[in-house]
């Protein structure tokens, strides 16, 4: 199992450099450094989501309120912000990651205790979420002259070569590594999407562990408020809509399994990369605006098609291999 | 809510006593608004205060519902007319459900014009629209021209989607017009579907992919936001402009980072200005309003009356680092 990850990882990595190599043929320029590191800063915030989407889809959950979690998110740290200009960043990125997390938590809770089923649920959250950002903004905008110059400057600032944004992104990937496989709760939230019935007789609280993945990836779509509104310099009710759908895309493509358990960190930030030099590849290599929309779309469904063929693979092995074990001891 | 009627009704019968007051000689204008306490309205109002000035004997009656619904007007339309005023410009909530008591206005002997918004034909003498989609074409050229060398080189668009009405008429409307500006090249058409994420990367495309352009012209706010972030992110300020339609207190950043120089919107004094102007010499009966006639408008010139009795005011305004401080502070 684990050489088969890995092996799905090598292989993105490969796909994701030909497509590189492609467009560059296409479009100068387009492999430089320069130009990577700015196709990494771009895919930065849908890294740091499909992150926590993925924890979420792990638990064989779905979190569609991401996307809506940030807008609200953002546009509350924007507000706050534009209102007290005095306050430091630092309290607004806590503000930031609350407001998420107590977003995600809302979530979990009627995931775990009502028992609803995860799609229902952010279905309605999207929904809410996004009508509360409506109505805390009032439909108005918040603008870049509104917004002080640290809050806007400090993501773009150079460090070591990378934008501030891209070692956010970089720091959450590790954190992430980190809470997934090293921590109990990482080993929890693949054993309560792999085989919840297993899970429960270890000694696991599925309800728990969905609860706390939620919170996770409402953490991590709050903090992505705060990044999404100093990158665009904007903050108003329909930014990012339909992002969700992009970080469900990504881990998808990364080879999580949507029936959960199966997924690693590497895969699903390899999902977002490719997406992201898709996004940026587009624009550049002259293709009509009215194909582009159904070539990331082909590429994406391709991707899904091989990636549900794997699975469907690895899932006859253990069966083969199994049912091969009780022929030989019934013989 | 109906304690909010009947103040509004309050403020109206106290209005008129007023004017009463004011002397019988006057002759009174009313300004209907969508909605009291809108900085677009206020700005509006400002302009038929001008006009009324400069007209001498004139009163405007600045007045409107306080939530934007065409019942709140229809109880100002018919205190409107229980205050005998000579005329009513109004900007409508609904073109249709005015029309009974705008109707009844016309009756006695009250001239309705409709502006900003409009009234279906049979409830008003003439429509004043801000702009036409022919000046707005023209407007983005000239806009272009200016922020280019000598008026000569390459420009691109970028607009919303694809399917936007409104956009894709003032791109053919450029396209049509583009004979007109000798030297001026428009390079390629691209499409941010506005959203600020796609926005952004198609404009950083065209860094990238087109170094000839010079200019970006987005007719659409969150395409002209997104790519003065993208030209600043890129340190292209100077080197490459953006422009095109906003509003000023969404685009006050762009003008301050000098991404942009000048961009375009109508501007909501020069309208009340005009609505007024008109209103003053249908009253006076030295202008019939019918299609095809001419009405003169003080400063804005004479407007020429077209099809379905709806004028154009004017090109858009112009706003820059001149004035933005002050329009950013209206709408």
């Amino acid at each position: 199992m684990q050489r088969l990850f890995k092996n799905r990882e090598i292989l993105l990595t490969l796909i994701i450099a030909i497509m590189i190599t492609g467009f560059a043929t296409r479009a100068q320029g387009f492999a430089t450094p320069a130009s990577l590191t700015n196709i990494f800063n771009d895919t930065s915030i849908l890294i740091i989501l499909a992150l926590g989407q993925m924890t979420v889809i792990l638990t064989k959950s779905i979190d569609l309120s991401v996307a809506a979690n940030l807008a609200f998110t953002g546009m509350a740290v924007a507000m706050t912000n534009a209102a007290f200009p005095g306050l430091p960043l630092a309290l607004l990125i806590v503000m930031a990651i609350g407001i998420g997390a107590f977003l995600g938590a809302i979530n979990g809770y009627l995931v775990w205790a009502l028992q609803m089923p995860s799609i229902v649920v952010t279905l309605g959250t999207l929904t809410i979420y996004r009508g509360m950002a409506f109505v805390l903004s009032g439909g108005g905008w918040v603008n870049a002259h509104q917004m002080t110059p640290p809050f806007l400057n400090i993501p773009r600032l150079p460090l070591l070569g990378l934008p501030v944004l891209s070692w956010i992104a970089i720091a959450i990937v590790i954190g992430a590594w980190f809470v997934l496989t090293r921590l109990p709760f990482g080993r929890a939230a693949y054993a309560s999407g792999g085989n919840p019935t297993a899970a429960v007789y270890a000694g696991i609280d599925i309800g728990r562990t969905k609860f706390l993945a939620f919170v996770l990836s409402g953490a991590l779509a709050g903090l992505s408020g705060y990044l999404w509104v100093s990158r665009y310099a904007v903050a108003y009710v329909d930014i990012a809509a339909g992002f969700e759908l992009d970080t469900v895309a990504a881990c998808v493509i990364g080879g999580i399994s949507i029936a959960g358990g199966i997924g690693s960190v590497g895969g699903a930030v390899l999902g977002a990369l490719f997406l992201g030099v898709i996004k940026n590849a587009l624009p550049v290599i002259g293709i009509s605006p009215f194909a582009q929309m159904a070539i990331s779309g082909i590429v994406i469904v391709l991707a899904v098609v091989f990636n549900a063929r794997a699975e469907k693979k690895a899932g006859r092995i253990i069966l083969r291999d199994r049912a091969a074990h009780h022929q030989e001891a019934s013989a | 809510m109906k304690l909010a009627k009947k103040l509004a009704l309050g403020v109206a019968l106290a209005f008129a006593a007023m004017t009463t007051a004011a002397g019988a000689a006057d002759m009174k204008i009313a300004l209907v608004v969508k909605s009291l306490g809108n900085g677009f309205f206020e700005a509006a109002n400002k302009g038929a205060q001008e006009a009324a000035k400069e007209l001498g004997g004139v009163q405007v009656i600045y007045t409107g519902p306080t939530s934007t619904t065409a019942e709140g007007q229809i109880e100002v339309i018919n205190s409107l007319i229980a205050q005998g005023v000579d005329a009513i410009a109004i900007s409508a909530n609904d073109p249709d459900a005015v029309i009974p008591a705008l109707k009844k206005a016309a009756q006695r002997g009250i001239k309705v014009i409709s502006w900003d918004s409009a009234v279906a034909k049979e409830g008003r003498i003439m429509h004043l629209n801000p702009s036409s989609n022919e000046l707005i074409g023209k407007m983005c050229l000239t806009l272009a021209k200016d922020h280019l060398d000598g008026g000569k080189g390459d420009f691109a668009i970028l607009s919303a989607t694809t399917t936007s009405t409104n956009q894709n008429t003032w791109i053919a409307e450029m396209k049509k017009q583009i004979k007109d500006f000798p030297g001026l090249n428009l390079a390629t058409t691209v499409y941010g579907d506005d959203l600020a994420d796609k926005s952004y990367r198609e404009a950083q495309g065209l860094l990238k992919s087109q170094p000839n352009v010079k200019v970006i012209v987005a007719p659409t706010t969150v395409g002209v936001l997104a790519a003065s972030q993208a030209v600043k992110d890129a340190g292209m300020i100077g080197k490459v402009y953006v422009t095109g339609l906003g509003l000023p207190s969404e685009m006050a950043g762009a003008i301050k980072s000098g991404a942009t120089k000048e961009f375009a919107i109508w501007n909501p004094i020069d309208l009340g200005y005009s609505a007024t102007q008109i209103a003053y010499h249908l009253v006076k009966g030295d202008a019939t309003g019918k299609p095809g006639s001419d009405i003169k408008a003080g400063r804005m010139g004479s407007i020429k009356i077209g099809e379905n009795g709806e004028a154009a005011m004017a090109d858009p305004f112009v706003y820059n680092a001149k004035n933005i401080d002050e329009f950013s502070k209206i709408f």
